[in-house]
């Protein structure tokens, strides 16, 4: 993350701004009143600001909001980061699947794929490290660590298979 | 009392005072039509109402001089309200050297105008005053209006008025205390005694200013204005008792209240103080005789040049400290050139004591001059003097 300067503002409130990898400088300025101006300096002189945009309370809701919402599916697609190798994934276990209603022993997923399931999600329910008698359903996602192509074995596996 | 009074009377000061409140309104109108402060325009309105001017009023004089006291006492009220205890102290290492030549450069001319001059060494100090001090009011909404409130000089121009704010609690109560004593050498004992009394309020305040916003704190926006209201105008009345001077006094609450009851109390207050300083700028142009103003004009002139010249350097050198580039501080400087609200109230001070028949008008004539011209230099040189390219040339994606 970009570093944020902060400056104290005396009687209107604090500025933040920082430079956006592109070489923008682009700040927040957050009034004692708690309205927000939106700041685009300027390339030329970079003392000023190109652009100015006024927000209220609601405003700022809102623009937060479409701003943190792609930040919260950025980490997300993060998180399936590859670690030496190793792939952490979300799978869904699918209707006609050879698997569903049958224990993960049965299946015997780990000895085809090499990925081990380290946990299932199942509607609100989270069960960690399922044994071998543990029945998958359809509709759970399966939380499963192993080497991509294993994980993309497993993720047909898990559709019909 | 207006109670007492026949009905036909209550009919005639209700009706003069209406049309007086609209006068204000409509001059009010013109000044935001032309985006300027409307300081100047109610001064004018005062001189064209006022002794020797084209209207006389009548009954409503007495009405207007004691809403300008109260105007007084809001304007330095809400001075002491706009900054925190937090942000004068926090300011004070980084802001030292340009608040110090701030007051070098800009109290400087008005000192030797007044020498030259001949006058009272009382008015010299006030006449010095008038011409150091910027009108924060003017330049905060100057800067929110032409959107330089983001922009990277305006620390440095904040600061600076932060550090005329701090100058203030030490000025007053020395020039207030100087006048009770009827000569400058006369007044000297009593300097050191308001000064005391300065030093212990603010210590008490800013250490303990907890203690008076806790009190004043209410849910009922109603009972918070009443309460800051009512308090501020007792320990503005004990103080011009105690001849420190009401002003002094209510920049003293100002200053000791703080938090929440800080930011609420000034939005409360807001509206109340416009229509009574718009009352005591209407009064004390009321004062003046504008035939009073031609003789002044050459010296008004010449200061007014002299003085936005200082603050630009004033601005130009703080913003230069801060790394800010040529076109920034050059913002800065001329954001500083207006002078208002204060420069008035510190000439109140000299008239309502009556050292100095001239001090009235040249400071009249001073103002007009520089809220005029200090926004119109704000908003237009800076652009004059740097010409920018057309558009700025979109970098290329991925560059």
């Amino acid at each position: 993350m970009a570093e944020v300067e902060e400056t104290q503002l005396p009687g209107v409130g604090i500025r933040y701004d920082f430079v956006t990898k592109e070489g923008d400088r682009v700040g927040v300025l957050a009034h004692r009143t708690g309205r927000r101006e939106l700041l685009v300096y300027d390339s030329v002189d970079p003392d000023a600001c190109r652009d100015v945009v006024r927000l209220d309370a609601d405003d700022t809701q809102t623009l937060a909001e479409l701003l943190g919402t792609s930040h919260v599916s950025e980490r997300l697609a993060d998180l399936q980061q590859h670690i030496e190798g190793l792939t952490i994934d979300w799978l869904p276990v699918g209707g006609n699947a050879a698997c569903a209603g049958r224990t993960l022993r049965e299946s015997a997923l780990r000895t085809e794929t090499g990925v081990s399931i380290v946990a299932v999600v199942r509607g609100d329910e989270t069960i960690p490290a399922p044994g071998g008698d543990f029945t998958l359903e359809e509709g759970d996602t399966a939380v499963a660590v192993g080497t991509p192509e294993g994980i993309k074995e497993l993720f047909r596996l898990l559709q019909q298979g | 009392m207006i109670f007492a009074a026949a009905p036909a009377e209550v009919a005639l000061v209700l009706t003069e005072l209406g049309l007086v409140v609209l006068g204000l309104a409509l001059l009010a109108r013109l000044a935001d039509r032309l985006s300027l402060s409307p300081i100047p325009f109610y001064l004018v309105g005062g001189l064209i109402v006022g002794r020797g001017g084209v209207v006389d009023l009548d009954v409503s004089e007495t009405l207007i001089a004691v809403g300008s006291e109260i105007g007084v006492v809001l304007l330095l009220l809400t001075l002491g309200l706009e900054y925190s205890s937090e942000e004068l102290g926090g300011n004070l290492k980084v802001g030292l050297p340009a608040g110090l030549l701030d007051i070098v450069a800009n109290a400087t001319p008005g000192v030797l105008a007044g020498l030259a001059l001949g006058w009272d060494a009382r008015a010299v100090i006030l006449l010095g005053g008038v011409t150091y001090i910027s009108s924060s009011g003017v330049i905060s909404k100057l800067l929110a209006d032409l959107d330089r409130l983001g922009n990277r000089e305006t620390p440095s121009v904040l600061s600076i008025l932060v550090m005329e704010d701090l100058a203030m609690a030490v000025y007053l109560p020395v020039v207030a205390a100087l006048l009770t004593g009827g000569s400058l050498m006369a007044g000297l004992p009593s300097v050191a005694i308001a000064l005391a009394t300065v030093a212990l309020v603010l210590f008490v305040a800013l250490r303990h200013g907890g203690v008076l916003s806790q009190a004043l704190f209410s849910h009922s926006d109603e009972a918070l204005l009443l309460g800051v209201l009512g308090t501020t105008l007792v320990v503005a009345g004990v103080a011009a008792q105690l001849q420190v001077s009401a002003a002094v006094g209510a920049f003293l609450v100002g200053i000791a209240i703080g938090g929440a009851v800080q930011e609420r109390a000034s939005l409360l207050v807001g509206p109340l103080r416009d229509l009574f300083a718009a009352a005591f700028f209407l009064f004390f142009g009321l004062q003046i005789d504008p035939s009073e103003l031609v003789p002044v004009a050459g010296v008004a002139l010449a200061l007014a040049a002299v003085t936005a010249g200082t603050k630009v350097v004033t601005g130009w050198w703080a913003a230069k400290r801060m790394g800010i580039a040529r076109p920034g501080r050059l913002r800065a400087g001329t954001a500083l050139i207006a002078r208002g609200e204060f420069s008035i109230v510190i000439a109140g001070l000299g008239v309502s004591a009556g050292i100095e028949p001239a001090l009235g008008p040249v400071a009249a004539a001073y103002v007009l001059l520089l809220a005029i011209a200090g926004p119109v230099a704000a908003r237009y040189v800076p652009a004059l003097v740097t010409e920018r390219p057309e558009r700025r040339q979109p970098v290329p994606a991925g560059q």
